[in-house]
């Protein structure tokens, strides 16, 4: 099975990478572009057919592992 | 009294603070690889700065997975003193033996220069040997010492008198202006509830002699040798 686990900072906390980044694309005259949060994706591949004993592991991983609940929140996606 | 340094895959302070223990303050001190699961032996855990695990995924998000940090956590719940400096706070932060997270300088460089930090508390293990207020002239060497903790954790920091270090000028104000790195609180470190555990973005161990331009962080190290004594 494989899924992706999309990982983003808190609305609540501020992202100075994401702030800079509209900044610049806004300098650059994309003055359209009103918002911009930085991110990251894993790409995961996980020995399981079981879709849902896939979603508890990956659960389990992302709260433990790729995110700082504290600062972050993750979102699971698994492909079909 | 023996005092250990953790080091991590990574960690590039740690002959700092193996240097200033043992031959600036004088007390025998090892080094602690990551794989040990005994610290029995030790009156001080120190973890030191640097980029463990090469910063990979968050600044010291894969070094809590250590084997020694089980141990490290047993023995500051056993009241031993662990002292993490800036990666080490970031390492003490992820594995929740101090709350809050780190966050990108706000200005996004990598700050690497000496600032101003003000003492909050001189009634802790870390502290006993500077006054109430007194200012100390410090380098901070990170990308990611931006500290971000909720509101209401803040609030009990502060009512808790946890909060022992905070960016300031020469004078001890402390305004935006002086925080260097967006930091809530001008927070430069704080402790646990116990107070056997801080965690500082600057490096004392750094500013512990004379030829490297600053002493003011030596009196720490003073303070912890005496509180070890009276204990």
């Amino acid at each position: 099975m494989k899924a992706k686990i999309i990982v983003n900072l808190k609305e609540i906390v501020l992202d100075p990478q994401g702030e800079t980044i509209l900044h610049s694309l806004n300098e650059m005259g994309y003055d359209e572009i009103k918002k911009v949060r930085q991110g990251k994706i894993f790409f995961i591949e996980i020995d399981e057919s079981d879709e849902e004993k896939g979603r508890k592991k990956l659960e389990e991983i992302a709260h433990k592992v790729l995110s700082n609940p504290v600062i972050e929140t993750y979102t699971i996606e698994i492909e079909k | 009294m023996r005092f250990g340094v953790v080091v991590f895959p990574g960690s590039n302070c740690d002959y700092d603070s193996y240097h200033v223990l043992n031959s600036v303050i004088g007390v025998k001190t090892d080094f602690i690889w990551h794989k040990e699961k005994n610290l029995s032996d030790y009156d001080l855990i120190v973890l030191p700065g640097g980029f463990s695990y090469g910063d990979y995924l968050r600044s010291g998000a894969i070094a809590r997975f250590s084997p020694v940090m089980k141990e490290v956590k047993n023995f500051a719940d056993n009241g031993g003193l662990v002292l993490g400096i800036c990666n080490g706070f970031q390492v003490l932060l992820e594995s929740g033996m101090l709350p809050g997270a780190m966050l990108r300088n706000k200005n996004l460089h990598f700050i690497c220069k000496h600032i101003h930090i003000k003492v909050n508390d001189n009634k802790t293990p870390w502290t006993s040997s500077y006054n109430n207020g007194d200012v100390l002239r410090i380098p901070i060497a990170h990308a990611d010492g931006n500290y971000f903790a909720s509101d209401d954790i803040l609030e009990k920091l502060k009512k808790e008198g946890r909060i022992l270090f905070q960016y300031t000028n020469e004078q001890g104000d402390v305004k935006d202006e002086y925080n260097p790195n967006g930091s809530k609180l001008n927070i430069a470190g704080i402790m646990n509830e116990k107070k056997n555990v801080l965690g500082m973005m600057p490096h004392p161990e750094r500013a512990s002699e004379k030829l490297l331009g600053s002493e003011d962080g030596k009196k720490l190290f003073i303070s912890i040798v005496n509180f070890l004594k009276d204990k």
